[in-house]
């Protein structure tokens, strides 16, 4: 028996246990994924450049273990969309990290309001902050506000964002440093950026935050990590009111762990998954599952881009993170400027990004080509030099038709029912985006940009960010956990997700989920 | 444009490589005392011999940057080492059967011919594939990621710290010099 079993090692769960252990408490992991530790990131790096490799083989997903439907309308691309194993998720991510606004959190710019105020979380922004090692400026002027500066100082701005800046000054939009959760110095045994640039499947160096570092941090503070140990379901007492036991599989073997409290941190789409299978007669139609929202509201924050070619060289590729964003619309998406049209009706948040990696890497195109030697240099650089774009997300707002359902017509290598991810791209998501192009263009024509393509409505595609599934309500029929991310129905099973986000604005969303990892397993502490 | 030793260090450090030394003179060992394919002299001999045709004209110290590269390459990845030297079997085999000489004797214009008759052009990377896709994946796309991950090689084509390099944060701030 130990006193705390969390399930699954991405940073919720690794933030959860890591504080636990700090307060004192025996905790375990059960890490359904492997340590990524017995193949050099080097050479996922280079699995990720070149073309013999699909891209779910730099963390080596896919196959049975992670078998899924996507029933529609639209197909979400579920198994590009994470990662499994020590660091979860964060492997892959691009590091990209901000606090919610005070306005996603009153429920003005997507319903619902959170159960949860701006200063609630304050507290655990800052510590969340801390343990990413976030790289930034407090010059964002529609950012919340800040207690005290970043851990890291903010990367200077690219050789792009001084092209974008003179262009954004004349349509009247106002640029700030984006905040990035990778070192600009060294920092918490972590080494600064070298430049690899290619972040996002992978940092080589370390420097980009990823929660195996956290998870080292939770072992050395006597933390019990049991790696390939997917939970399979949970068992509970006859009433249903408190779980006895996790079901996992370890080396062949179905085995189970006992524990006083267990936290679910299995990431926005097994954590429903896993509530439906652990149904019983005490919870018929899934486990805390009361409400019938398990699964209900899954959503995500969808691309809006524009891009296209300079006469002059705009540099990018050297690096593989963002530098200069927007957020001038978010709080209020239909407001023009002296060049900007204004626009009404009902819009969502959006954010806008100043690309540095726009158009071809040479080294990856070289890969690709049907030819070589002079002919291929010729095209490489006619080819390289002159990309720019911008990029954006924009907020979808959360709808019950959306959702995690189970698939009872396919399992996954252990006979469970697959995920099925039933999504949709809504009419107020197509049409905030359709309103994020149009500042684009306007920006991009003021740099004097020949624009070649656009990430529109039709074309959009999800940011991989998977809210909503087990939403946040202190009213017990209108959401499965509480404020303290407990859930309703079962005394001593915790949420640590971006699945109790209620709306996950239009901001990446792990430093929130981040910091509700560090007020949960403060909920958990005070039930010990 | 000259390649060295410290470019194919530095494309080298952007594999999964751990450079240690006295690298040349194990592998030499190990490889050689396996006599089932190609001798790592001239398994190294083809490699270089295709880089002189997929690298552009421009480029020099050719063979030092391949040795240096490939070396480090095989440096323990006994099943990596067996795909290439396969790779190179089969390429000498063709050039034997079309040319009457192993690949690295022919004319440069008649190595080229040779790997595109054979379709390495336009055969996607795959170490597991046909000869051509093998030949793409540990021969012809190795030469250019070792090219064009290293610094000498970005510049080349205008980026003088290319993905994969870890050319620092500093070039990404700057404008065109
Ligand atoms: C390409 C990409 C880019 C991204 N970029 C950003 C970004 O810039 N900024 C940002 O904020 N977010 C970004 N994200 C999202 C971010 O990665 C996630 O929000 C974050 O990792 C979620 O953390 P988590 O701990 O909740 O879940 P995860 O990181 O997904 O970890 C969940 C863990 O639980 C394990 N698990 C699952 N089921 C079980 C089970 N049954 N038993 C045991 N273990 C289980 C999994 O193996 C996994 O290791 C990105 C995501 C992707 C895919
Ligand atoms: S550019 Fe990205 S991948 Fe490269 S070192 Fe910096 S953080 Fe890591």
């Amino acid at each position: 028996m130990t006193d705390v079993c969390v399930v699954g090692a991405g940073p919720a769960g690794a933030l959860v246990a890591d504080r636990l252990a700090a307060d004192g408490h025996d905790v375990t992991i059960l890490e359904a994924g492997p340590r990524f530790d017995e193949t050099p990131d080097t050479e996922r790096m280079e699995r990720s450049i070149r073309p013999g490799h699909a891209p779910t083989e730099v963390w080596d997903m896919g196959g049975p273990r992670d078998a899924y439907s996507a029933s529609g309308p639209d197909f979400y691309p579920l198994n590009v969309a994470r990662v499994k194993g020590v660091g979860g998720t964060t492997n892959h991510w691009q590091g990209m990290v901000y606090r919610l606004h005070e306005a996603d959190l009153s429920g003005e710019n997507n319903a619902p309001a959170w159960p949860l105020s701006y200063d609630d979380l304050r507290p655990y922004y800052i510590e969340a902050e801390r343990a990413f090692g976030v790289a930034g400026a407090s010059d964002n002027p529609y950012a919340p506000p800040r207690e005290e500066p970043h851990p890291l100082p903010a990367f200077p701005p690219s050789h792009s964002d001084s092209l974008f800046a003179d262009a954004c000054e004349s349509v009247g939009v106002t640029t700030h440093a984006a905040p990035n959760a990778r070192n600009s110095e060294p920092y918490d045994d972590r080494a600064a950026c070298v430049g690899y640039g290619t972040c996002k499947p992978v940092c080589a160096s370390g420097a980009k935050y990823s929660a195996n570092h956290t998870v080292r941090q939770a072992e050395a503070k006597g933390v019990d990590l049991v790696t390939q140990a997917p939970v399979q379901r949970f068992e509970t007492d006859a009433a249903g009111e408190r779980v006895t036991r996790a079901v996992y599989v370890h080396d062949g073997a179905e085995r189970t762990i006992e524990a006083e409290q267990f936290v679910l941190a299995a990431g926005g789409v097994e954590i429903p998954r896993l509530l439906l299978l652990s149904a019983s007669d005490a919870h018929p139609d899934g486990l805390a599952n009361s409400s019938g929202l398990v699964g209900r509201y899954f959503h995500d924050h969808l691309f809006a881009g524009m891009g296209g070619t300079l006469d002059e060289p705009t540099r990018q590729n050297h690096v593989g993170f963002i530098t200069t964003e927007s957020h001038q619309f978010y709080d209020d998406p239909g407001a023009g400027t002296g060049e900007i049209p204004t626009r009404d009706g009902d819009l969502a948040p959006f954010k806008l990004e100043f690309l540095n990696y726009a158009g071809p890497s040479p080294v990856a195109m070289a890969l690709r080509e049907d030819t070589w030697g002079d002919e291929l240099r010729d095209r490489l650089a006619d080819a390289y030099g002159t990309h720019i774009a911008m990029g954006g997300l924009v907020g979808q707002p959360p709808l019950a038709r959306n959702r995690i359902t189970l698939d009872e017509s396919r399992t996954d290598n252990h006979g469970n029912p697959v995920p099925d991810v039933v999504w949709e791209v809504d009419e107020k998501t197509r049409r905030t985006i359709e309103r994020a192009n149009e500042i684009q263009c306007a920006i991009l024509e003021a740099l004097g940009v020949d624009i070649e393509w656009t990430a529109g409505p039709e074309d959009t595609g999800p940011a991989y960010h998977h809210m909503g599934t087990t939403r946040m309500s202190r009213d017990p029929d209108a959401g499965v956990v509480r404020p303290d991310c407990r859930t309703h129905d079962v005394g001593n099973l915790w949420v640590a997700s971006s699945s109790v986000f209620p709306n996950g604005g239009a901001l990446n969303p792990t430093l929130t989920i981040g910091a509700l990892a560090l007020l949960c397993a403060d909920g958990v502490d005070a039930s010990l | 444009m000259e390649l060295t030793r410290r470019d194919a260090l530095a494309a080298l450090s952007g594999t999964g490589i751990a450079l240690g030394s006295g690298v040349a003179a194990l592998s030499r060992e190990s490889v050689d005392a396996n006599e089932a394919g190609p001798s790592l002299d001239h398994t190294l001999a083809t490699l270089t011999a295709a880089a002189e045709v997929v690298y552009p004209n421009e480029v020099e110290g050719i063979e030092a940057f391949v040795e240096s590269y490939s070396l480090g390459r095989v440096e323990g990845r006994e099943g990596y080492l067996a795909g290439l030297r396969d790779a190179v079997a089969g390429l000498d085999e063709t050039a034997l059967s079309w040319e009457d000489a192993r690949f690295a004797a022919l004319a440069a214009d008649r190595r080229d011919t040779v790997l595109r008759q054979l379709g390495v052009h336009t055969a996607d990377e795959d170490p597991d594939g046909t000869l051509a896709e093998r030949i793409r994946y540990y021969v012809v796309n190795e030469l250019l990621y070792a090219l064009y991950a290293s610094p000498t090689g970005g510049e080349l084509v205008g980026i003088e710290n290319p993905q994969g390099h870890p050319g620092g944060v500093a070039s990404y701030q700057r404008g065109p010099r």
